[in-house]
């Protein structure tokens, strides 16, 4: 943790990039309350200020999530070439809603408001990796390629 | 009007031509030249400010603000800041990334004119946490110009230094409006700030800051290389230069396509997005996003440009154009504005905190075909009251998508209620 906090000078302009490292070494995907106690120390600040930030942004979380994390895109674009219907394909597979994470502890499923990627709609990210022109196959295919594998 | 005849770009000039992890290919296509021109010739920096007022350049992140004006309504101070947009999220657009991606020494080269324009030293990036490749392609480029000297202290061997740091958001589609942003840069939550005072004279850490769009910084280098006269070739009148588009949706070739400001909706969905696909009718258009606004097929001839569009009660905004073929449904296409606008209200002011919720449900029983009588004027309501008690565009542009969807596609709601 100590390690992670001295990456960036203690002030509160780093406090999103110190956020993003500690959760993503932490293997459930989330922040823990002992590291929003830490970063309050580190830049100290009010615990108050660590959880206002944390609770804003959709890719923090404060719940331990799954191994990786599904951004399924929710956009007009995507919705327009068949997202809704996908969305349900993929819930019913991993057997999750959205917001929830799988038996197994490998996947969570979130959806986003637009991913950007609309040249390939409908599309969503596994982690940082971007899967587009989905189909059925598609998205079973991609999530049994990532599954057991690290994050 | 501008003609037919397709010009070179000039923002994606250099997409896919050269490697964007090359710092010399990027130099041999003409990066830091326009740098180091105003610096070997000593162009004054009231000078560099009058050239980009001069060529009409106007913001691309979606309100049209016109840049050479912003820039000199920023305060002097000792320490001033250049912050770039590039918190790209408006549905239906990528323009941003694929500039952030493909030419990121542009985008250093557009930041490093206007902070010497309004005497900045130190600029950011804001780049969505979601585009992990823009964020390690900037960062790369940002290494490499600092280990050649283009950036850092006495660039060129003049009195100007200047350097950038990449701020990475973290999931917030409100923090691409400007206060917002600062706030989310100074690691707070990314609430709008009450305006004014305005980012020029209080902004980042309470210093005069610009907010600029990737595109628009994109369109600084060769302006200042080639001139006014160059740049007013391209374009309109009041909307000079060109807008790099999304074209999605029922068309052949979805994709993006660097336009002419002032060509018609026609010609963008034929020219450059192959036409609509399957030999289906064209039945409208959501354009600029999910604060945009629909169109219907007469709007097709209308010139598309910041000015054109307002005529139609329409925006250009972010440039991404949605197209519906006759099988499309209006009644989905605006459930799903709702629902993303109800998600990305931040909650700091209750117009737009209750609105979107209460637009949100009400659109979704009359989706459900059990909208109640006067429903659509109830919402009409709501959004009226947003537009004009919420603090920031967020809640203020709701309006929009829910008008023109009632203007042009009435009967397709009222079908659904009993």
């Amino acid at each position: 943790m100590k390690e992670l906090l001295e990456r960036y000078p203690a002030t509160t302009e780093y406090m999103l990039d110190i956020l993003h490292d500690i959760q993503d070494a932490e293997p459930k995907n989330y922040l823990k309350p002992e590291a929003l106690h830490a970063v309050a120390e580190y830049l100290s600040v009010p615990l108050s200020d660590v959880v206002s930030t944390a609770t804003f942004y959709t890719m923090y979380s404060l719940k331990p999530r799954g191994k990786h994390i599904i951004r399924f895109c929710e956009s007009p674009p995507c919705q327009l070439v068949g997202a809704e219907s996908l969305l349900m394909i993929l819930s019913e597979y991993l057997n999750v809603e959205v917001g929830e994470t799988t038996e197994d502890g490998e996947f969570t499923l979130e959806t986003a408001s637009c991913l950007g990627v609309c040249g390939v709609a409908p599309a969503m990210m596994i982690d940082m990796e971007v899967h587009g022109n989905l189909t059925r196959e598609r998205i079973i295919d991609a999530i049994e390629a990532v599954r057991g594998s690290d994050a | 009007m501008p003609s037919n005849e397709m010009k070179p770009p000039i923002v994606l000039q250099n997409n896919g031509v050269i490697n964007p992890y090359s710092f010399s290919q990027a130099v041999a296509v003409g990066a830091y030249s326009a740098m180091a021109k105003i610096v070997e010739e000593g162009i004054p920096t009231q000078d560099v400010i009058d050239t980009v007022k001069a060529s009409g350049l106007r913001g691309r992140g979606g309100a049209g603000f016109p840049t050479g004006l912003k820039w000199s309504f920023t305060a002097k101070d000792e320490q001033v800041y250049i912050i770039c947009n590039a918190d790209e999220g408006e549905p239906g657009t990528f323009k941003d990334r694929m500039i952030l991606e493909g030419d990121p020494h542009r985008l250093i080269e557009g930041m490093m004119i206007a902070g010497y324009a309004v005497g900045a030293t130190k600029g950011y990036i804001y780049i969505r946490g979601e585009y992990g490749l823009s964020i390690e392609r900037m960062q790369y480029a940002i290494d490499k110009a600092r280990a050649h000297g283009v950036l850092g202290d006495r660039i060129f061997e003049s009195d100007f230094s200047f350097d950038i740091e990449i701020k990475k958001g973290a999931g917030a589609y409100v923090c691409g409006e400007e206060t917002s942003l600062i706030e989310s840069i100074e690691g707070k939550r990314g609430y709008p700030r009450l305006k004014p005072p305005y980012p020029g004279a209080v902004g980042l850490w309470s210093k005069p800051t610009v907010v600029n769009n990737v595109e628009t910084l994109a369109n600084v280098p060769p302006i200042l290389l080639n001139g006014v006269d160059w740049f007013r070739s391209y374009g309109t009148e009041k909307c000079p230069g060109t807008k790099v588009y999304s074209i999605l949706g029922h068309v052949k070739k979805p994709g993006l396509a660097e336009a002419e400001m002032g060509i018609s909706l026609k010609q963008i969905i034929d020219q450059y997005g192959g036409g609509i696909e399957n030999d289906k009718k064209f039945k409208g258009a959501l354009v600029g996003g999910a604060a945009g606004a629909f169109v219907c097929p007469d709007c097709l001839d209308k010139p598309m440009d910041f000015d054109g569009l307002q005529e139609l009660s329409a925006v250009l905004g972010s440039g991404a154009i949605l197209v519906f073929n006759e099988d499309a449904s209006i009644v989905e296409m605006l459930d799903g504005i709702l629902a993303f606008f109800k998600h990305e209200s931040c909650g700091q002011c209750a117009p737009c905190r209750g609105g979107t919720l209460a637009l949100k449900s009400i659109m979704g029983r009359i989706r459900k075909g059990n909208g109640q009588p006067g429903d659509l004027d109830r919402m009409v309501e709501v959004a009226t009251t947003m537009q004009a008690m919420s603090l920031c565009p967020l809640g203020q542009s709701v309006m929009l998508p829910i008008t023109s969807a009632l203007r042009h596609f009435r009967g397709e709601f009222e079908a659904l209620i009993k």
